[in-house]
């Protein structure tokens, strides 16, 4: 495989395409309320109408709108129809044709997609991402070939570090910096592995992005190997995303025949193989200590860092471990320069993030936004709001190692440093949004319960502690505890949060330290003694 | 239990034994891969049963503690057979903003099932999910492998109840 070859794929796959093209999501969230069979309908229907030579039905990815799917989007009218039930594949049809159409109709300039920025997201629901020929024709793997060719190992860590990608994980460490560590420590082998064990509940920017585009995953990933000197990759994907795991599987397959990955890899003397390894449910894997153990077949247990898995990882090997998200930056910046890259976002925090915009939120679904848009904007411009009018009390971003924000730092904009400012965290990209009706303290109750059942076992502080949080919690919703039980736990909140081993321990408490500093009266309207003297003392 | 035979690994040679064997040959009897042989095991069977675990740590040379320890580790992996129809509630957060115990409540009345339990005739499993990533049209319940979302208690109930032929399940 050269260039030369790569454009004739690219050229083939453009004359191949229909004048029309009807864009069906396929992605799991749309599949949930029947879209493969909409897909079938919207095929036959087409065959019916005899209308094969103009017309082509495309299975693509999330066009990120989720909440009103199955979604349909036709090309290039840019017609948009929402909540599409099969039954009414004829009908869609017939409308591309001026008949009068009874589907609902999505508005596509509705700010909830033209506030969007799509750099990670651009071919999702564009391409069909089981065809490696239309992520070629959309200029696919292009980035790798340049890379191979123009670029030193150096000088893509170089170019990585000038964009001021920070990781998408959830704790920002700027990816540049990674790769030089993981490049510079020796090591006979060396390995790359794309963490995608997205367990924080509320998430599924890791999803839909394997669903949507596997292959800018896997590109992103052999320009790392390249810099960073690896010539084995591992993706770990959770066990709960069948459909990931399938067009991931089906994506290697097909890059490697086409001697995208394999050996030799654009007639290079560059190597690169990556694997699958299946998660198997636990939240405590995405840490990457933990998750090295997973790899390896073990209890996915972290241990003490340092050393850090870019010095000893797996099996005692240099390890570059980088999130879904991060590698899928890594093409778009080859391709545009880390200038455009770094001219997009704020000072330190640089580039688009994906949130799974959730909870009671008007639209919900997947979003893709510069980073510094403010979370007033994300919730009430393209989220529109809460559903049925209720005032929106509070944000919850980063999962259960993250906090809730309240409504009246709403102006906050969304980057790592003004999210640690407000108490929480980016995480991986998680926005629960809450409203009047939602108790603070159960909330905070709920991601207790979730880290105590999450907790690998391994230190004491964690496995001890969160269980006493979670019982405290309880006491407090059943209105059964007194100003000492509060007391008790924030003392036991700063304790979990600095002496546990790994990340999972230490951000535990942070739900419950979040909402006990903004929604404080909650926690002390039920509390059985003196409940009416500290809601009047305290802030 | 003994009548839920087909998830308990049979003595005699059969197919899933070779697919078994396939999977562990194709990684060399590494023991590094215990947690894919585990899967695919687990994909075959249904559960892993104790005899199960026990032929794996042979064929992996590896300690029946290690085996064992990490079968226990690992949410996917169940060590008791699932019902014949399995309900999973997930419980992320968006599903619990959007009133997911609501519906758990209603599923384990209507069911007299307790969330993880199968019931003793074998016919149900009630579960719970920690996050199923389908938060976009949450809440989202699974049954039987197909996600439905933007569920609610009422109309759940109608489908479990039809997929267990109207006969309610003995708890």
């Amino acid at each position: 495989m050269d260039l030369a070859e790569l454009h004739a794929i690219a050229e083939r796959e453009r004359a191949r395409r229909k004048a029309v093209r009807v864009l069906c999501c396929t992605s799991s969230g749309c599949q949930a309320s029947r879209s493969l069979e909409l897909f079938h309908q919207l095929e036959a229907a087409v065959t019916a109408t005899g209308q094969d030579e103009a017309v082509e039905v495309a299975s693509v990815g999330c066009m990120g709108f989720c909440g009103q799917g199955p979604m349909v989007r036709v090309e290039p009218a840019n017609l948009l129809f929402e909540r599409v039930r099969p039954e009414q594949a004829p009908e869609i049809i017939a409308a591309l044709a001026g008949q009068p159409c009874s589907v609902e109709r999505g508005d596509p300039n509705h700010p909830f997609f033209t506030r969007q920025m799509h750099v990670v997201r651009r071919n999702g629901g564009i391409i069909d991402p089981e065809r490696i020929e239309e992520y070629i024709a959309a200029g696919g793997y292009e980035a790798l070939y340049r890379v191979l060719h123009d670029f030193s190992p150096a000088e893509v860590i170089q170019e990585i570090t000038r964009s001021g990608l920070r990781g998408r994980g959830g704790a920002g460490y700027p990816t540049g910096l990674k790769w030089a560590t993981v490049a510079k420590s020796p090591g006979e082998r060396k390995f790359v592995v794309c963490n995608g064990d997205e367990g924080d509940p509320g998430a599924f920017m890791d999803r839909s992005i394997l669903e949507s585009d596997p292959h800018l995953v896997l590109e992103g990933m052999a320009i790392a190997a390249y810099a960073v000197g690896a010539h084995e990759g591992y993706i770990f994907v959770r066990g709960e995303y069948p459909l990931a795991i399938q067009r991931l599987n089906r994506a290697i397959n097909q890059a490697r025949k086409l001697g995208l990955l394999g050996s030799q890899i654009f007639e290079t003397a560059f190597d690169f193989k990556v694997e699958i390894r299946v998660g198997a449910g636990a939240f405590v894997c995405g840490e990457e200590t933990a998750l090295i153990a997973s790899i390896e077949g073990r209890r996915g247990q972290p241990r003490p860092r340092p050393p850090y898995p870019a010095e000893k990882g797996l099996w005692g090997f240099p390890t570059l471990i980088n999130n879904v998200e991060t590698f899928a930056n890594i093409v778009p910046i080859i391709e545009n320069g880390a200038d455009w890259y770094a001219a997009i976002g704020t000072e330190k925090s640089k580039g688009t993030k994906v949130f799974a915009l959730t909870g009671k939120v008007r639209n919900t679904g997947l979003i893709e936004v510069p980073m510094g848009m403010t979370l007033r904007e994300i919730v009430e411009d393209l989220g529109g709001g809460s559903p049925d009018g209720t005032p929106v009390k509070a944000v919850q971003t980063g999962g259960p190692s993250g906090g809730c924000i309240p409504a009246r730092l709403f102006d906050t904009p969304v980057d790592y440093e003004s999210l640690a400012a407000a108490g929480s965290i980016m995480g991986s990209g998680g926005m629960v949004v809450m409203d009047d009706h939602t108790s603070m303290v159960e909330i905070a109750r709920f991601y207790m319960a979730f880290c105590m059942d999450e907790s690998c076992g391994k230190c004491v502080p964690c496995r001890v502690g969160t269980v006493q949080m979670h019982r405290l919690l309880s006491k407090i919703a059943a209105g059964q505890a007194t100003p000492v039980d509060l007391e008790q736990l924030e003392q036991l909140c700063r304790l979990v949060r600095e002496t546990s081993l790994c990340g999972l321990g230490q951000s535990a408490p942070n739900p419950v330290l979040s909402t006990l500093r903004y929604f404080r009266e909650e926690y002390e309207a039920l509390l059985r003694e003196d409940a009416a003297a500290s809601a009047n003392g305290k802030p | 239990m003994s009548n839920r035979a087909p998830a308990d690994p049979a003595p005699t040679a059969d197919n899933r034994q070779k697919l078994l064997e396939a999977t562990m040959r194709r990684h060399q009897y590494r023991p590094d891969a215990l947690i894919e042989v585990l899967h695919k095991a687990q994909e075959l069977y249904g559960h892993l049963s104790p005899q199960l675990l026990a032929s794996i740590a042979r064929s992996l040379h590896l300690p029946p503690s290690r085996v064992y320890g990490v079968a226990t580790f690992y949410h996917f992996f169940s060590l008791a057979p699932q019902g014949e129809h399995t309900c999973t509630v997930c419980l992320g957060t968006a599903c619990y903003v959007k009133g997911a115990m609501e519906i758990l409540t209603a599923l384990e009345a209507e069911t007299g099932l307790k969330a993880g339990h199968t019931s003793p005739d074998g016919r149900l499993s009630l579960l719970t999910a920690r996050c199923l990533g389908a938060c976009g049209i949450a809440p989202a319940v699974v049954l039987d492998g197909v996600v439905i979302g933007h569920a609610d208690a009422e109309t759940l109930r109608a489908r479990l109840h039809a997929l267990l032929e109207a006969t309610p399940v003995a708890s």
